[in-house]
This record gives C-alpha cells, sequence and structure tokens, in this order.
C-alpha cells in the first residue's frame, strides 16, 4: 500500500503534462485550471500521507527506510539499475516542499496566465516540472536523481523560453540550459567516479560502503568535488550562476516555483543527501563553504544596485542558497535543510507577490517606476513586507530562526566568518528594504494607463499569497530552538539520516551557550534594523530614486551596477573564444589541411597514373621486349641470390 | 531460412521495382517491400527471443574450390543492426514519398537494393561475403547521392566513392592475408579468420587495414572530409540511408573484424584510435557550432557522435561495447528524425539556411513538439535513446581512463550548444513571412516520425529489451579477445 502511494506521487503530475500536453489547445480551459493544479494537489496530499507515515515510524525510532522499486531499469554487466525511490525523513520534507509550494504556484497560475495564449502549455510544462522534481527528489540512486536532475534543467529552459517568439528570452533559456549541462558534466562524472569506487549507484550502497573509508581520502573528495559541481551548476553558485538573472525572463510563477523555491535548491538536497561523503571530505566541505559564503556576499552586492523587481530578487536567491552551502559546508546539514524550507516559503511569497505588482503595473518590472504601491495595493503590500521582513531576518519570523542557525554554526566555527557572513545579511536587508520602499512608499511614478485600473489581484492570486505569507510567519515552528522555548523538531526528525556523517565532522572551535547565543542575536537584530532604518531614510525620508548618472560617477557602484562584469568576462574568456576556434578548426585545419592532403593524395595517384600511362604504348613489340627483359632479371635475381 | 528471406526479400522487390513504369505502383511497392522486410525481422526477433539458441545460420557453396560459401549468422549485435535496417527503410521511404524524384524506378530500386546490401553486411559470417556486401551497398549509395544529389553532387559523389573504396580495398587486402594465414584448407570463414596464426607485426598490419577502412567509412577524424560534403549535398533520402544505416556497417566492423582479430594490436595502438576518435568528437562539436547550412550542422555533428561510439569501441570494456551497441542503433533513431525534420523545413521554407529560417514553432507547434523530442534524444537528455547510449559509452570509456573520459564528456555540453541553436534559430522567435506552405506538420509528414519518437522513449525508459540482446553477442566479443 505505502509502495503504491509513492509511486503515485510522481504519476498524477506526469499524467498532466501528457494530457494537457497532447490535448494541446482542444482542452477547454477550465478544464486545463483543473488538471494543471489538481494532479499537484492529489501528488500533495499523497505526499502528506508518506510524510506522516514516516513521522509516525520516525517517533517510533525507526532508523531505516525501504526502497519502493518501480521498474528495472537497465542491467549491464552483471549489474541492475533499478527505478526506484527511496523515503526517508529527508526525501519526505523535501517531497511537501515540492508539491505544496508547487500547488500553491499552480492555484497563483490560474489568475496569472489567464489571458495567455499558452495556458494549457504552460501547465503542461509546470506539471513537468514537478513531475521532474519529484524524480529528484524521490529517487533511490544518483542515477535516478540525475534524471531528475536534468529533467528539471529541461522544463526550466522550457519554461523561461516561454513567450519564444522573444529571441532574448530564447537566449535566456538556452544560457540556463548550457550553463547547467556544464554543471552535469561534473555530476556525470561524479556519478561514474562513484560506480567505480562502489560498485554501485544505490544511495543505500554507497553510504554503507563509505562508512569503510578513512575522512579526507582522495577519491572521496573526487567524487564529492565533481558532484558539488553538478550543484554550483543547478543551485546558481559561483562561477556558474549568470543564468539565473538572467532567467527572469520566464513567467514569474515559473521565477517562485522554478528559479527561487525548489529547483535551484536541487543542489543542497543533492549534498544533504550525500552528507556522508561529504563529511568524508573536509577539503570538499571548505570548498562549498567558500563558495556558499563569496557567493552569498558577491550576489548580495550586486543585488544593492539593481532596479528590475525580479532580477532583485533573482540575485536574493543565489545569495540565500549561498548561505544554505555555507551551513552545508561547515556540517550544518540541518539548518541548510531548514533554510531550504523557509526559503522556499518566503521567497516563493516574494517572487509572487513581485508578479501580483507586475500584473497591477502592465508587465512594467524596473522599481524606479514603480513607487505607492502599498496604498493601491494593500494585500500586495503587507504580504511582501511580510516577505521583506522575513529574509531580512527579523524574529519572530521563520527566516530569522533558520538564517540564525547558519549563522551561529558559522560562528562555531570562526568568528571572523560569522562577521563576514552578518555582513551579507544586512546586505540583504538593506536591498530588500530598498526594494520594498522604492516599489511601496513613496509616489507613485509611472504612468496614467498603470494609475487607471491598479488594484489588488483576483483572489485566485491573492488567496495564495496569504497562505505563503502565513508560512512565512509561522514555519519557524517546524525547528524552533531551545533558547526561544522549542523543541527543535527538524533536528530529531532529521537526525538519523544524517547520522552517519555527525561524528565525522569537526567539531566546534567556539562554544555557544546560552548567553553568548542571545547576544549575538541580539547583535545581529540590532544591525538589521539599522539597516532597515538606514534603507528608510534614503529611499522614504529622502525619497532617493537611483539614477543612473549620479550612480555611474561611483566606481563601485559602476561595477556593482554592471554586475562586476562577469557576463562580458564570460563572452571574453569562453564563447568568443570556441566562436574563433570554431572558425579555425574549420577554415584552417578542415579546408587548408586535413582537406588538402586527402586531395593531395589522390591528385598524387592521378599523376602517378598518368606518368605511367606512357608506358602503356600499345606496342606489342614492346610488350615482348619488356617480358624478356622481366623473366631475364627474374633469372640474373635468382642467380645472384 | 529467415537470413535468406531477409536478403532475397528487398533485392527481389528491388528487381520488381526496376522493371516498374508507373510511379505509384512503384511507390506502392517500395512500401510494401520495405514493411514485409520490416516484418520479417520482427518475427525473426521474435523467434530469437523465444528460442535463444538459433542463429539461422545459411550456409551455400559458393566456390567449393577455394572453400568459399555464402555463409550468414546473427547474433545479438547483427539483429539489432538488421532491426534498425529494416525499421529505419521503410520510414526513410516514406518520408521520400513526400518529394517527387525524377526516374522513381531507378531512385527506390536502388534503396531496396541497398537494403539488401546492408542485411548482408550486417549478417555475413564469412569474411568475403562480408566485403562483397560492403562494396554492394556504396554503389546504390553512389548512384543514389550522384543523380538526385544537389548542384556539387558529381565533384563530392566521386571523392566519397573514390575515399571509402580506397579505404575498402585496404580491408580486401587485409582479409586475403588473413585467408592464408587461416588453418588448412583455408577459409574466410569468420569463426577461422578469428583463429589465424598471426605474428604481432602481422596484426599491426592488419589493424592499420582494417582501422583504415572502417575509419573512413564512420568517418573518424581525419577520415572524415568527405562526410560533411556528402551528408549535405545527398538527396534526404540518401543521407538518411548514410547516415542512419551505411556507417553503422563502420562500426559493426570494428566490433566484428578489428576487435577479435587483433587484440594484440589493440593492445598496442588501441590507444592512438581512441585519441583520434575523442579528437573527432571535440573537432567535430567545435566546428558544428558555426554552421549555417541545417543539414551540414547536423553532418557535423554526427561525426561528434559516432566519435564517441568510435572511442566506446577501442575502450574495450564490456559496458562501452553494449553502449557502442545501443548507440549505433539510437544513433541510426535519431539522425533519421533530424533529417526527416530537416526535409520537412526545407519543404516549408525553401532553404536550410539557419538564418533565413525563424519562428517556426508559431505556425507548426507540432512540427516544434516533434523536432524538440529528436533533439532531446540526440542530445542525451535521460528517458530518451541517446542518455542510455552515452551514459554506458561514456561510463566505459571512465573505466578506460578519467581524463579521456572527461574530455569525451565536453560532448553532453556541445551538443546541447548547437543543437539548441540550431532550434533556437529556425523554430523560435517571430514567425517569417514567405513560408511555401504555412500550417503545421501533416498527418502524412508525421506518419514516419511517430514511429522513430515512439522508440526514442522506449530505448529511453527501457533499454533492458535491447541491452540483453547486445550482452551476450559483446561479452562473446570480448572473450575471443583473450
Amino acid at each position: 500500500m505505502k509502495d503504491l502511494i509513492v509511486t503515485l506521487i510522481p504519476v498524477f503530475p506526469l499524467l498532466g503534462f501528457l494530457i494537457l500536453g497532447l490535448g494541446f489547445n482542444r482542452i477547454p480551459k477550465k478544464l486545463a485550471s483543473l488538471i494543471g493544479p489538481g494532479t499537484v494537489l492529489i501528488s500533495f496530499i499523497l505526499s502528506f500521507i508518506i510524510f506522516v507515515i514516516i513521522a509516525a515510524g520516525s517517533r517510533r525510532g525507526v532508523q531505516t527506510w525501504p526502497v519502493t522499486e518501480v521498474f528495472n531499469w537497465m542491467t549491464f554487466g552483471g549489474l541492475s539499475l533499478s527505478f526506484s525511490f527511496y523515503i526517508d525523513p529527508l526525501s519526505a520534507l523535501m517531497l511537501l516542499v515540492v508539491t505544496g509550494v508547487g500547488f500553491l504556484i499552480h492555484v497563483y497560475s490560474i489568475g496569472y496566465m489567464e489571458h495567455d495564449q499558452g495556458y494549457n502549455r504552460f501547465f503542461a510544462y509546470m506539471n513537468l516540472f514537478v513531475f521532474f522534481m519529484l524524480i529528484l527528489v524521490m529517487g533511490a540512486n544518483y542515477l535516478i536523481m540525475f534524471i531528475g536532475w536534468e529533467g528539471v534543467g529541461l522544463c526550466s529552459y522550457l519554461l523561461i523560453g516561454f513567450w519564444f517568439r522573444n529571441q532574448e528570452f530564447n537566449n535566456a533559456a538556452k544560457k540556463a540550459f548550457i550553463m547547467n549541462r556544464i554543471g552535469d558534466l561534473g555530476f556525470l562524472l561524479g556519478m561514474f567516479l562513484l560506480f567505480t569506487t562502489f560498485g554501485s549507484l544505490n544511495y543505500i550502497d554507497v553510504f554503507h560502503n563509505a562508512k569503510g573509508f578513512l575522512p579526507g581520502t582522495g577519491v572521496v573528495t573526487a567524487i564529492t568535488l565533481l558532484l558539488f559541481a553538478g550543484a554550483v551548476g543547478k543551485s546558481a553558485q559561483i562561477p556558474l550562476y549568470t543564468w539565473l538573472p538572467d532567467a527572469m525572463a520566464g513567467p514569474t510563477p515559473v521565477s517562485a516555483l522554478i528559479h527561487a523555491a525548489t529547483m535551484v535548491t536541487a543542489g543542497v538536497y543533492m549534498v544533504a543527501r550525500s552528507n556522508i561523503l561529504y563529511a568524508l571530505a573536509p577539503a570538499t566541505m571548505t570548498v562549498v563553504a567558500v563558495t556558499g559564503l563569496v557567493t552569498a556576499l558577491f550576489a548580495a552586492a550586486i543585488a544593492i544596485y539593481q532596479n528590475d523587481i525580479k532580477k532583485i530578487l533573482a540575485y536574493s536567491t543565489i545569495s540565500q542558497l549561498g548561505y544554505m552551502f555555507l551551513g552545508l559546508g561547515l556540517g550544518a546539514f540541518t539548518g541548510a535543510m531548514f533554510h531550504l524550507i523557509t526559503h522556499a516559503f518566503f521567497k516563493a511569497l516574494l517572487f509572487l507577490a513581485a508578479g501580483s505588482v507586475i500584473h497591477a503595473m502592465d508587465g512594467e518590472q524596473d522599481i524606479r517606476k514603480m513607487g505607492g504601491l502599498g496604498s493601491a495595493l494593500p494585500k500586495t503590500r503587507w504580504t511582501f513586507l511580510i516577505g521583506t521582513i522575513t529574509i531580512a531576518g527579523m524574529p519572530p519570523f521563520a527566516g530569522f530562526f533558520s538564517k540564525d542557525e547558519i549563522l551561529s554554526s558559522v560562528f562555531t566555527h570562526s568568528m571572523i566568518l560569522w562577521v563576514v557572513a552578518v555582513t551579507g545579511a544586512l546586505m540583504t536587508a538593506f536591498y530588500m528594504f530598498r526594494l520594498y520602499f522604492l516599489t511601496f512608499s513613496g509616489n507613485f511614478r509611472g504612468n496614467i494607463k498603470q494609475l487607471q485600473h491598479l488594484r489588488d489581484a483576483e483572489p485566485v492570486m491573492m488567496i495564495p499569497l496569504i497562505l505563503l505569507a502565513f508560512l512565512s510567519v509561522t514555519g519557524g515552528i517546524i525547528n524552533l530552538p531551545a533558547l526561544a522555548g522549542g523543541s527543535a523538531w527538524l533536528h530529531s526528525f532529521l537526525g538519523p539520516v544524517f547520522a552517519d556523517a555527525t561524528p565525522l565532522l569537526k567539531g566546534p572551535v567556539y562554544f555557544l551557550d546560552a548567553q553568548t547565543d542571545y547576544l549575538l542575536v541580539g547583535v545581529t537584530i540590532v544591525y538589521v534594523a539599522v539597516m532597515i532604518v538606514v534603507a528608510w531614510s534614503r529611499f522614504v525620508k529622502k525619497s532617493l530614486i537611483p539614477d543612473e548618472a549620479t550612480i555611474l560617477r561611483s566606481p563601485v557602484a559602476r561595477i556593482l551596477t554592471n554586475k562586476f562584469y562577469i557576463d562580458e568576462l564570460y563572452d571574453l574568456l569562453f564563447v568568443r573564444p570556441s566562436l574563433w576556434l570554431s572558425k579555425v578548426c574549420h577554415d584552417v585545419m578542415e579546408i587548408r589541411i586535413i582537406d588538402r592532403t586527402v586531395n593531395g593524395a589522390g591528385t598524387l595517384v592521378v599523376k602517378a597514373g598518368n606518368t605511367i600511362r606512357y608506358l602503356q604504348t600499345g606496342h606489342v613489340g614492346f610488350y615482348v621486349f619488356m617480358m624478356v627483359v622481366g623473366i631475364i632479371a627474374i633469372l640474373l635475381f635468382n642467380l645472384v641470390i | 531460412m529467415i537470413t535468406g528471406i531477409l536478403i532475397l526479400l528487398p533485392l527481389a522487390f528491388s528487381l520488381l521495382i526496376f522493371s516498374l513504369r508507373d510511379e505509384r505502383q512503384i511507390r506502392m511497392a517500395a512500401l510494401t517491400g520495405s514493411v514485409a522486410e520490416f516484418l520479417v525481422s520482427a518475427y525473426g526477433l521474435f523467434l530469437y527471443s523465444t528460442q535463444c539458441h538459433c542463429n539461422w545460420l545459411l550456409d551455400i557453396g559458393w566456390i567449393p574450390s577455394l572453400h568459399i560459401n555464402l555463409s550468414f549468422g546473427i547474433d545479438g549485435i547483427s539483429l539489432l543492426m538488421v532491426l534498425l535496417t529494416t525499421f529505419l527503410t521503410p520510414l526513410i521511404i516514406l518520408s521520400s514519398l513526400e518529394h517527387s524524384y525524377r526516374k522513381p524506378s531507378a531512385f527506390y530500386g536502388l534503396i531496396m537494393l541497398m537494403e539488401m546490401a546492408f542485411i548482408g553486411v550486417f549478417t555475413a559470417s564469412d569474411g568475403l561475403v562480408f566485403y562483397i556486401f560492403w562494396e554492394l551497398a556504396l554503389i546504390p549509395a553512389y548512384f543514389i547521392c550522384a543523380v538526385w544529389g544537389g548542384n556539387d553532387r558529381i565533384r563530392i559523389t566521386f571523392k566519397f566513392f573514390i575515399y571509402t573504396f580506397t579505404g575498402s580495398l585496404f580491408m580486401l587486402v587485409a582479409l586475403i592475408w588473413l585467408y592464408f594465414r587461416t588453418p588448412q584448407p583455408h577459409t574466410f570463414e569468420i569463426i577461422y579468420l578469428y583463429a589465424a596464426h598471426l605474428t604481432p607485426a602481422e596484426q599491426t598490419w592488419i589493424f592499420l587495414a582494417f582501422f583504415l577502412a572502417f575509419a573512413i567509412k564512420i568517418p573518424i577524424f581525419p577520415f572524415h572530409t568527405w562526410q560533411p560534403d556528402t551528408y549535405t549535398e545527398s538527396p534526404a533520402g540518401g543521407t538518411m540511408l548514410l547516415a542512419g544505416i551505411m556507417l553503422k556497417m563502420g562500426t559493426y566492423g570494428l566490433i566484428r573484424f578489428l576487435l577479435p582479430i587483433c587484440p594484440v594490436a589493440l593492445k598496442e595502438w588501441g590507444w592512438l584510435a581512441m585519441i583520434l576518435a575523442v579528437t573527432g568528437i571535440i573537432y567535430a562539436s567545435v566546428i558544428a557550432i558555426r554552421q549555417s547550412d541545417m543539414k551540414r550542422l547536423v553532418a557535423w555533428s554526427s561525426i561528434a557522435h559516432v566519435g564517441l561510439i568510435a572511442a566506446g569501441i577501442f575502450a574495450l570494456t564490456p559496458k562501452a561495447l553494449e553502449g557502442a551497441v545501443i548507440q549505433m542503433v539510437s544513433h541510426g533513431i535519431n539522425i533519421t528524425g533530424l533529417f526527416i525534420i530537416i526535409s520537412i523545413i526545407e519543404k516549408r521554407t525553401g532553404t536550410r539556411e539557419i538564418s533565413r529560417i525563424s519562428g517556426l514553432a508559431a505556425k507548426a507547434p507540432w512540427l516544434a513538439v516533434l523536432f524538440m523530442i529528436v533533439l532531446l534524444g540526440s542530445i542525451g537528455l535521460p528517458l530518451t535513446n541517446g542518455f542510455v547510449g552515452e551514459f554506458l559509452l561514456l561510463l566505459g570509456i571512465f573505466e578506460y581512463n578519467y581524463w579521456i573520459a572527461a574530455v569525451a564528456g565536453l560532448t553532453i555540453i556541445f551538443s546541447a550548444v548547437y543543437m539548441l541553436w540550431m532550434y533556437q534559430r529556425t523554430m523560435l522567435g517571430n514567425p517569417m513571412e514567405d513560408l511555401e506552405i504555412s500550417g503545421d506538420i501533416s498527418m502524412k509528414e508525421a506518419i514516419p516520425l511517430i514511429p522513430l519518437v515512439v522508440m526514442i522513449f522506449w530505448i529511453g525508459i527501457f533499454p533492458g529489451f535491447f541491452l540483453n540482446l547486445a550482452e551476450p553477442a559483446v561479452r562473446t566479443i570480448l572473450n575471443l579477445m583473450h
């Protein structure tokens, strides 16, 4: 029975995709609005049942979970790779996030995409995405995860380029796919190394065998680094992050679901899933932590000078993912997962609220042309404000607890790192409130046409927003620390998953007692509050509107506005050289060298033939003469020998 | 028995078609013949998988004084290649029916003749018979390209013919040499060729001769220069026959002859072949990025993809070899699909220049969907056929050498680059104005594509059936090497 439910979870979104995809536009819109979100809802209900079963089991102290085999995928060399699912607390939790947030965003899309010609196509792609995301999360071995991994990449491609008449958008879609594939090659090679090292790709076998390895073994380090390359691509970390801001070309619900709440967190999930391997590779852990921290700061810095509402959110996603990797790299697996969950809530909320703004503003995304929307869009404003406070990390909202958990684990490792990480958090507070104030406070800076129909979106869009706002406020409950009077439920729930890795991790350098913790939290809150006030005084009190001319006078601002010129750099380093190489290969190597050699060989034969042809005179006498000469030559030759 | 029917049936239909005058009858005959051939092979598959021991040996004395027999037999690899041939040929004919070719009786007759030659190559269990069918396949291929090809066809097909024919001559020399090294009485029977006593030096020469013949046919870098021109200038159906089936003769030859006959030479020189194959992957991918003609782009991509197959064969691991066999089937399916789609697009727009085509998806959504599916198979997305082959190939190559696998693996990035670029330019964006045929793909145009799409998913999702067919044969080949 349980196996059946597990198997059915991904089946429904797949069915939804097939019906909507093959039915094309013949399926009426009403039915499509039922099938699209409906299939995800069924998956959510099934996931919830599974979650309850797992949670009940974990209360009884269950430590192992069965694998559900669906069918045998391939057999080769006496080994079989089965298409099978593995539901443990970690994947059960991810299932809830994917289907729960996914369902809300599907409902929102009913309103957002209402007038779009590709309505059915949109829901087909979204369902396909949910299907692949579920496969990614549920897979019982790395190969099944890889199916989902590449599958969500495809859906991301299809949805970024959803409005395919615009070649700009198509370029963004292609960029996303290719950058992901660069990471995927790392993932693939990591899998090969896993396979040759452990003789299997099944999580259970691999993790079991991994226990026999000593920490710091070279091959495990190599495996984890290669897999991490995949995570860097999928979760948009340095150096493969540049696709994510461009991915905002897709419809806003896509940005919310795929490029904020679920797909981009796949890398975090993968590392958490492989926790034992990473715990065995301290060098990789350092790489993960450094990558995460640098990305967190880097993206936050860029976000400060962006003016596109979705791009700011995109950079903040990159930055928040950086925090998750920072947590993972320091061994705070639960903390990272906690932040993943709360981030899914508040980032989906922010994107959907942003979508509501864009919807009301006729597609305008530049916050310099907004302002004063608070009174016209009260519900959007309040939900957006909740999201902003949550991401800024003010208590008692969810983001505060999850971010604090990562920050305090940073503190136990190094105070300097903690200062750096908190700096990033302060930047977050600043740019998010900058975004909030510029959008919702001050005077309206749009045009008359927009002003006329400026109002909150219809209920079908607002209800998901309100639910997500509720989750953003209360989501911290799932892992309320003892300091705040909670029981840290998530820790005990995920504990068994990370049980083998925990003893291998480096212990804390500093001990964090209650007093220190209160102090750190207090300091952080005060500074965040200061940042909010700074943002308020700049953008509300002085009502400064960012202006290209004044900003570009400062060199730092110029670099940040241009996003550190990374796109230009990649163009110079990779795109142009490969095009140049292509030209050289074709024009020089191919035509001048290889083909000329081949043709030359042919010509040589013809020339030789032409020369020898003169011997074929046609005179029988000449032939007889030559024959006699030949015979004599052979005889002489034999005599000599 | 079945082998005999499989060879004679297309021959009979070919002769019948040559004798027909009426175009409708010719088309009907070509279609009926190729479908019947497919049904026979499908029945053969049924027999094969139920009673696994039968190899359908067929042995007819031919030149008794030299102990040369017309002998045929089938193992898992042969069977898959035969099925690929009989599966693709009716689809190629179907898609060719969309065009009207002058002298249709010659055109379709030659296609059937080619099919017979392919079957002969894939089932021959005698070296000389293999060679004869090998050359027999070249003749119709030459005429199809030279008569119905593009403007520059004469020069290009001449080069194609001379180049591949020269390569084959080396194979003939190698075969004759082997003949005299078989135990008395000499024979061309494959199992005796395997048992031929060769000194290491002889093996090296035989290796080189075979390698040259097969490398030109496949083609492996740097013996590929005939290929892009020939693929581009041939008529659509001819290109599909060349790329979908004919090049598999080369990879098949590597597996059937080179590996078991020259194991010692392979140990010594295999790395060189491997490096050429992998170089070809990167070289062709890089060149494909800038191609402006759809057909030429796919032609270059094919050099990259078959380079990976060849690299897998030279890795000599069971996984890579199984992957190579599966990928031979998948590549045949995908590339035929791509060329069918290109010919549909060419018919619609009157051009294959990527820069002159745009926005077809808006006008022809189903065409866009089918194109996307075939493209995904070709770039090896999981759950499509391309992934299974690429995964096994790269895993096998990884076992051979990490670094080579890492370099060969770049193909998954490059293929995405040039394929998505082509798709974006032609299918997406604003629709172009001057379409000769607007509207979506018609049912008639879609029919040859649908079985291909089914196969893309079948092999991608349930590859077990195909892998099980290939595995015992692959094992036998590898055992022969020891």
